[in-house]
C-alpha cells in the first residue's frame, strides 16, 4: 500500500469504529424499538417468535386509562418544574450577576446537586421527608405543627418531587443564564444607563429580551431533560401513590420489568419519543433560524459601513 | 476595579443559597456518619459521635481489616463498587479514543457538516434511557449475547456517550491550527502520528471535559445497568435501588452507600467545575 492510498484511507480509518458503534448499539435499537411496537411480546420470547399484532398496543394505549393519566402526568411534570425553574434562574442570575469576589465557588457549589446521582439525589430526598425522622416533619413537630403526609398523599407526592427536582436542576438554568448575562454587549447596558435607565427597566427592556435566544434554548433543553427523569421519582415514590407521579418513563420500566409486555412498552417508548422529537426540532430550527438572522443582519452591516 | 458595596440582605440571600444548595448533601453526610440509634432518636440531629461504622460495613469485603463493628459481611455493595470502577473506566477510555478519533476524521476530511454533527448530539440527547430499555435488553439478550456481562453495560454507555463526545471535542479540534499538523507532515509524520503526537497533546481540555461527562454518565445511570447486568455484575445505582425495595432500611448504611456513589462526582466538580461549567454552556449558548 503506497502513501496516498494510506491517505486516502485514512479517514475511513479514524471513522470506523465510532460508525460501527453507533449503528451497532444505537441507531440500530432504535430501529428495534420501532418494530417492536407492533408486536405482542414477552421477555422470555426471541423477537423473531413474537406475534405481530400492528397497532393494537397503540390503540389499546390509548384506551388505556392509566397511559393517559401518566401521560398527563409527565406534562404536568415538566411543565410545572420547567417554568418553575426558568423564573428561579433567570431571577437569581440577575440578582447574582455582579462583580464579587467567590463567585467561582459559589458557581461550583451550585453545580454539585446535578453533578451527583439522580439515585442519590433520590435518597437524600426520601430521607428529608420521611415521614418521622426526615428533617421536614421534624422541624414541623418541633415548631408545633402538623406533620405532612409527604410522600404518602398524592398531591404532596407531586410537589415533594417537583421541589425536588427544582432543586436539583435549577442551578442549571442559572448558570447558562448568568453566562449569557455576562457575555451581553457592555455598550448597550451603557446606552442605557446614560440614558437614565431604572433597574428594572434595563432588565426589562435591555436585558432579557438580549438574552432571549439563550433563554429559548435553554428553556427547551431544559424541557427535553424533564421528560427524561427518572431515577429521583423511581427513589423517592416509585410512581404512587397510585398513578400520582407515575411519569412515563417509569411506566415504560414498568411495564417492561413487571408486566412483561415488551410490544406495549416499545409502544409507549415510541410515543415518548415523538414528543421529544418535536421539541428537539423546534429546538434545532429555531437556533438555525437565529444564526440565519443574525447572519443577514451582520452582512447588512456590513454593507451599511 | 472597584467593588460596589453590597447591601446585607444581598449576602443573606447568598448564604441562604448555599446553604440549599449543599445542605441535602451535607445532611446526607451526617447521617452516614451516625448510628441507627442516633438517626431514629429524637434529639438534634447536630449533636451526636461520628463513627465510620456504616461506611465499614458497606465496604466490609474491600477493607484491609476485619471491622470489629460488622458481624456479618455482606459484599454486594463492595462487588458492586468494583464493578462499577471497572465498567465506567473502560468505557471512558474507549469512548474518547473513539471518540476522538472520529471528531477528528470528521474536522480535517470535512466528511460531515457541523450541523449533520450537531443535530446528531441533539437528537442523541434528547433520547431517554426509557426508550433504549426494551430494545438494548432484547438484542443484548437474544441476537449479541451480551446481556449480564460488563461488556454489554460498558457497550451501551460508548454508544451514548460517543455523539456528545465527538460534538465537544470537534469544536477543540477545529481550534488546532492547521499549520502545526502540515508542519509536522513535512517532517515526515504519518497521519497516525500527526494524531497522537501532534493533535492530541493540544486539546487536553477537551478531552478531560468530555471524560467528566462520560464518566459520571454511566458511573450515575441505573436503568440500563439495572435490565442489563446480572448478580453478578450488578453497578452501585442498581444495588442502592435495590436496598431499598427492602421491608426495613438502614439509613445509615444506605446513606454511607450514597455518599461513596456521590464522592467521585463532588471531586470532579471540585476540581474541574470550569471545565464542566465550559461544556454545558456550549450546548445552549453556542448552538
Amino acid at each position: 500500500m503506497n502513501a496516498s492510498t494510506a491517505n486516502r484511507l485514512t479517514p475511513y480509518l479514524f471513522l470506523a469504529p465510532a460508525g460501527v458503534i453507533l449503528l451497532g448499539a444505537l441507531i440500530y435499537p432504535i430501529g428495534y424499538v420501532i418494530y417492536a411496537s407492533f408486536l405482542d411480546w414477552n421477555p422470555s420470547q426471541r423477537i423473531g417468535e413474537a406475534a405481530f399484532v400492528g397497532l393494537k398496543n397503540y390503540k389499546k394505549l390509548l384506551g388505556d386509562g392509566a397511559f393517559r393519566e401518566s401521560l398527563w402526568v409527565t406534562l404536568k411534570f415538566a411543565a410545572v418544574v420547567v417554568s418553575a425553574e426558568m423564573v428561579l434562574g433567570v431571577g437569581l442570575a440577575l440578582l447574582l450577576d455582579r462583580k464579587m469576589r467567590g463567585m467561582s465557588i459559589l458557581r461550583t457549589l451550585f453545580i454539585l446537586p446535578m453533578m451527583i446521582a439522580p439515585i442519590v439525589v433520590g435518597l437524600m430526598w426520601r430521607y428529608m421527608y420521611h415521614p418521622t425522622i426526615g428533617i421536614f416533619n421534624r422541624t414541623l413537630v418541633s415548631l408545633g405543627f402538623e406533620p405532612v403526609p409527604w410522600l404518602s398523599d398524592a398531591n404532596w407526592a407531586f410537589a415533594a418531587v417537583v421541589i425536588a427536582d427544582i432543586w436539583q436542576w435549577t442551578p442549571f438554568i442559572f448558570i447558562l443564564s448568568l453566562a449569557a448575562l455576562q457575555s451581553l454587549p457592555r455598550s448597550a447596558l451603557e446606552a442605557a444607563r446614560i440614558d437614565g435607565a431604572t433597574g428594572w427597566q434595563t432588565i426589562l427592556y435591555i436585558k432579557l429580551p438580549l438574552m432571549l435566544p439563550v433563554l429559548i434554548v435553554t428553556m427547551l433543553l431544559r424541557l427535553i431533560d424533564a421528560f427524561k427523569v427518572l431515577e429521583v421519582i423511581l427513589v423517592m415514590t416509585n410512581g404512587g401513590p397510585g398513578l400520582a407521579t407515575e411519569i412515563l418513563s417509569l411506566r415504560i420500566n414498568r411495564t417492561a420489568s413487571e408486566f412483561r409486555a415488551l410490544g406495549e412498552a416499545a409502544a409507549m417508548s415510541n410515543i415518548l419519543l415523538m414528543v421529544l422529537m418535536s421539541l428537539t426540532l423546534a429546538m434545532f430550527l429555531y437556533t438555525k433560524a437565529m444564526e440565519a438572522r443574525a447572519r443577514a443582519m451582520r452582512s447588512q452591516n456590513d454593507e451599511e459601513a | 476595579m472597584a467593588r460596589e458595596r453590597q447591601n446585607p440582605l444581598f449576602y443573606m440571600l447568598l448564604v441562604m443559597l448555599v446553604i440549599m444548595a449543599v445542605g441535602p448533601i451535607l445532611l446526607m453526610l451526617a447521617t452516614s456518619l451516625k448510628l441507627n440509634v442516633d438517626i431514629m432518636s429524637d434529639r438534634s440531629s447536630l449533636i451526636f459521635m461520628p463513627t465510620l461504622r456504616n461506611y465499614e460495613a458497606a465496604l466490609c469485603n474491600l477493607l484491609w481489616y476485619e471491622p470489629k463493628s460488622v458481624d456479618f459481611c455482606d459484599p454486594t455493595f463492595g462487588r458492586a463498587l468494583v464493578n462499577s470502577l471497572i465498567i465506567c473506566l473502560i468505557s471512558t477510555v474507549l469512548t474518547l479514543v473513539i471518540g476522538c478519533m472520529a471528531a477528528y476524521a470528521l474536522v480535517r476530511f470535512r466528511f460531515m457538516g457541523r450541523d449533520a454533527v450537531s443535530l446528531s448530539t441533539l437528537l442523541m440527547r434528547m433520547i431517554p434511557p426509557a426508550v433504549l430499555l426494551v430494545p438494548v435488553f432484547g438484542i443484548w439478550t437474544f441476537q449479541y449475547g451480551i446481556a449480564g456481562t460488563r461488556y454489554g453495560i460498558i457497550l451501551i454507555y460508548v454508544a451514548m456517550n460517543l455523539p456528545f463526545v465527538i460534538w465537544i471535542l470537534q469544536s477543540f479540534i477545529v481550534q488546532v491550527p492547521i499549520q502545526l499538523e502540515e508542519a509536522a507532515r513535512m517532517d515526515g509524520a504519518g497521519p497516525f502520528q500527526v494524531f497522537f503526537l501532534v493533535v492530541l497533546p493540544l486539546i487536553k481540555p477537551g478531552l478531560a471535559a468530555a471524560a467528566i461527562f462520560t464518566f459520571r454518565i454511566g458511573w450515575n445511570e441505573f436503568l440500563l445497568a439495572n435490565a442489563l447486568s446480572d448478580r453478578a455484575t450488578r453497578t452501585v445505582p442498581v444495588t442502592i435501588v435495590n436496598s431499598l425495595t427492602e421491608y426495613n432500611i438502614d439509613w445509615g448504611v444506605i446513606m454511607a452507600t450514597g455518599m461513596l456513589l456521590a464522592i467521585p462526582p463532588i471531586l470532579f466538580t471540585f476540581f474541574a467545575s470550569r471545565q464542566i461549567i465550559t461544556g454545558m454552556t456550549a450546548g445552549a449558548v453556542k448552538g
